[in-house]
């Protein structure tokens, strides 16, 4: 009743393939949007900001990254940790060489600096395939870490081989550093998010995502009808890992302020990434927002159901938490292996329908 | 989205609740009892605990004020750290001993900006000795450059004044942590002669089969190790399987306590460790049985009582106590803000009288506390493990560093952190 293309008409071609052609979904983007900007920056607090908002909005980033490199073209990486780290490392060098420079625009050079890092590790994605090629970008992901840990240059050959984030400002407000309010933290998040999501669901929608499909079901077919696997594959990558560094560059300077190579962008940060969209939804922009709020917002809630509600000893609660996140990622496989963003995809086919099932 | 907005009201509700509780000296316990670490963060964490519980128990807390102990575990991840620092911080924290390098390079700009004393005992920022600059961060009795320090003068006495010719090997864990002494142990062969060879090991530390043949190929006449968690055993471990001289392998402070050896069984004998306390049957382990685990409010199982680590969970507990009874004799009120505990940790004073008076006589080296030196004399001792017996033996008594070597380090070091950070350097 409520959901449907029924007298929704379209009268232009412009209309036609708009982003969202059902209006329900038009009116709950903008909702959402409205939310978003407009309310929860006057609402959120430190730890709102720091322990939810920002992780889920950076994980975000991540995930639609890697969707768009697993989920629309078909290959699989386990380097998502590492090009996080290019990206961290790149921002990290632009903002302690070029300090005058708008951090906005370090962040996006660092996510471009990682696409081309990631379109030169995609380059074995054109002889191998599948678990292959999964070893191929584990291979990345371990060649980065180190590179990282040896190479002092990197970290400004600092003792300890952290690297720490100066403060920046945009327009006047410190979006890096201790004293960053939450709202602007999160706002900075908002910003890339909205801009990587909306660019994400273009491309998807849009000749170049058609060609990465193609690619993905079938690359044999898809080189006949004329689709260059070769520019398919490398661009896949390159926007893949430019998400990539664009989320490891925000992880670094905005979330976590200093960060240690191994332990923030090591191979679990691979897998959890990977699981998001494994959970959320392979090829799906949705997918990668529900399955970063699953990973980030369930260890919190547990958290904060077990410790704080119950009182149980924290390490049990660590302990369970574990094992409920793992059960959970187990019953949505067996359940719904497309992940959420097939229920929700279900839940709209129901909607189209309801009230009158036939 | 429905689920997070029941989880904001709920928050909100409980925040509003936790608000009104009575006056209390809120100390958050960031520990990790899960993970790689596990091993070396439980003891710790129930040994400061217990020494607040037997406090409780014993005094009705500080002054009369009860202590709250949030306890919040990190698994010794950086995130975690984050999550658990802001979700306390708001409960009116009085002081943080994170218990981890990664986690205080988090803390050090968030605690400045939010003005809450940061504690970090013989780990962390060594630079933050410099307290005029780290305003808010202490790292007394000792640092990690005080501890490589104390290792080559203990090596130094061992040869008779001189290590030329001589190689030592750092097997440290591939981290800030690991890294820090790197930098001292260079300056220090320079002034010495001998020759250093870096071995990293990767996060977590199970895997070091190469480095130990590396050394098993070289044979270096001392190998010194930073490491921690799962990482000892292991190393102490593959030392055994290349027969290395286990009298010639120290470990710094972090890797010494009783689990790090008893795996390797008699293997061990004779591995050797720094020490920033003194392992001994103190008079309050006694107090904390009777009042803390026999009342059944032991912050583990209980067994950890006498051990390396939990000797110094209950002293890195006492330093916050009593610079928390400081604060409140200086500024003469019993509920204190975290900006009084850090002018009570600036003028803290401890002195061997004091220490026997709180039953753990000789614990530690008598230090004071200054705006100017934030990280004490530096003190450490070696210790031997006796696989027989099963206990350490203090070999020596407190050795100081060679501050000629690790002063200028660290004021360099911290000049570079404030001009990074536009900090004024001077005291508050």
């Amino acid at each position: 009743m409520l959901y449907r293309e029924a007298g929704d008409f379209k009268t232009t071609y412009v209309d036609d393939s708009q982003t969202f052609p059902i209006k329900f979904d038009r009116v709950g983007f903008w909702v959402i949007m409205v939310v978003a900007w407009l309310v929860i920056p006057f609402v959120i607090n430190d730890y709102w900001a720091s322990s939810l908002m920002v992780p889920f909005l950076i994980y975000a980033i991540a995930a639609i990254g890697l969707n768009i490199l697993t989920g629309y073209c078909g290959q699989v990486s386990l380097g998502t940790g590492g090009f996080m780290a290019v990206g961290a490392y790149a921002c990290y060098k632009l903002m302690t060489s070029f300090p005058d420079v708008s951090i906005l625009i370090h962040i996006v050079l660092a996510g471009g600096i990682t696409a081309a890092v990631g379109a030169a590790f995609g380059l074995p994605s054109l002889r191998i395939k599948g678990f292959y090629l999964a070893v191929a970008t584990l291979a990345a992901q371990f060649f980065l870490v180190w590179l990282f840990n040896k190479v002092s240059w990197f970290y400004n050959y600092s003792a300890s081989g952290q690297i720490n984030a100066p403060e920046r400002l945009v327009a006047g407000v410190a979006v890096t550093g201790p004293n960053t309010p939450a709202w602007a933290q999160y706002l900075i998040c908002l910003l890339f998010v909205t801009l990587c999501a909306l660019v994400a669901r273009n491309l998807t929608r849009g000749s170049t995502g058609r060609k990465w499909m193609a690619i993905r079901d079938m690359d044999i077919a898809a080189e006949i009808i004329g689709v260059n696997p070769l520019r398919a594959k490398l661009t896949a990558f390159a926007v893949s890992s430019f998400f990539v560094g664009v989320s490891g560059a925000l992880f670094f300077a905005v979330y976590l302020g200093a960060v240690e190579v191994g332990e923030a962008f090591g191979i679990q940060k691979s897998f959890l990434v990977l699981f998001m969209i494994i959970i959320g939804g392979l090829g799906s922009i949705f997918g990668s927002f529900a399955g970063a709020a699953f990973l980030v917002i369930m260890p919190v809630a547990l958290k904060w159901i077990g410790v704080d509600l119950l009182g149980w000893p924290t390490d049990l609660v660590a302990h369970f938490q574990l094992v409920i996140v793992g059960a959970l990622i187990m019953f949505f496989l067996i359940k719904e292996p497309h992940g959420l963003a097939a229920i929700w995809r279900h839940i709209k086919e129901k909607l189209r329908l309801w009230p009158f099932p036939y | 989205m429905m689920k997070m907005k029941t989880l904001i009201a709920a928050a909100v509700a409980s925040t509003m609740v936790a608000g009104s509780a009575m006056a209390d000296l809120v100390i958050p316990d960031l520990s990790y009892r899960t993970g790689p670490f596990a091993a070396g963060g439980v003891p710790v964490s129930d040994g400061y605990q217990d020494y607040f519980n037997m406090l409780n128990a014993r005094d009705g807390g500080i002054g009369g004020v009860p202590i709250r102990i949030i306890e919040c575990e990190t698994g010794y991840n950086t995130e975690k750290g984050v999550e658990c620092y802001e979700s306390t911080k708001g409960e009116g924290a009085l002081i943080y001993q994170p218990l981890s390098t990664g986690i205080t390079y988090q803390l050090i700009p968030k605690v400045t900006a939010d003005n809450i004393p940061l504690h970090t005992m013989g780990y962390g920022r060594t630079s933050a000795a410099n307290g005029e600059v780290f305003n808010w961060v202490f790292n007394y009795p000792a640092n990690y450059w005080d501890a490589a320090s104390v290792a080559v003068n203990y090596l130094l006495d061992e040869n008779g004044g001189s290590l030329e010719g001589k190689t030592i090997a750092l097997v440290y864990h591939n981290s800030a942590y690991g890294k820090e002494p790197i930098r001292t142990l260079e300056a220090l062969s320079e002034m010495h002669g001998y020759e250093l060879s870096l071995l990293a090991v990767d996060h977590p530390g199970q895997e070091q089969k190469s480095q130990w043949l590396q050394i098993r190929r070289e044979r270096p006449d001392y190998v010194l190790m930073w490491g921690w968690g799962v990482m000892n055993q292991v190393a102490v471990q593959e030392a055994a399987n290349i027969n290395f001289p286990m009298e010639n392998f120290i470990g710094n402070w972090w890797a010494g306590s009783e689990h790090d050896v008893i795996p390797a069984g008699a293997a061990a004998n004779g591995y050797k460790s720094l020490g920033m306390t003194r392992s001994a049957d103190y008079p309050v382990f006694a107090e904390i049985k009777s009042l803390v685990h026999d009342a059944g409010n032991a912050a583990g199982d209980g067994s950890n009582v006498g051990t390396v680590l939990y000797t110094r969970g209950v002293y890195a507990a006492m330093l916050a106590a009593e610079a928390i009874a400081k604060a409140q004799e200086i500024h003469g009120v019993a509920d204190v803000t975290p900006a009084m505990v850090r002018d009570g940790m600036e003028a803290l004073d401890i002195t061997d009288a004091r220490m026997a008076e709180l039953g753990m006589p000789n614990i530690g080296p008598a230090f004071s506390v200054s705006c100017e030196n934030h990280g004490g004399p530096g003190l450490g001792l070696v210790q031997q493990w006796d696989a027989a017996a099963g206990k350490w033996n203090p070999l020596t008594d407190f050795i100081a560093p060679d501050d000629s070597v690790t002063d200028p380090l660290i004021a360099e070091d911290s000049a570079a952190y404030a001009a990074e950070n536009n900090i004024e350097a001077g005291c508050l």
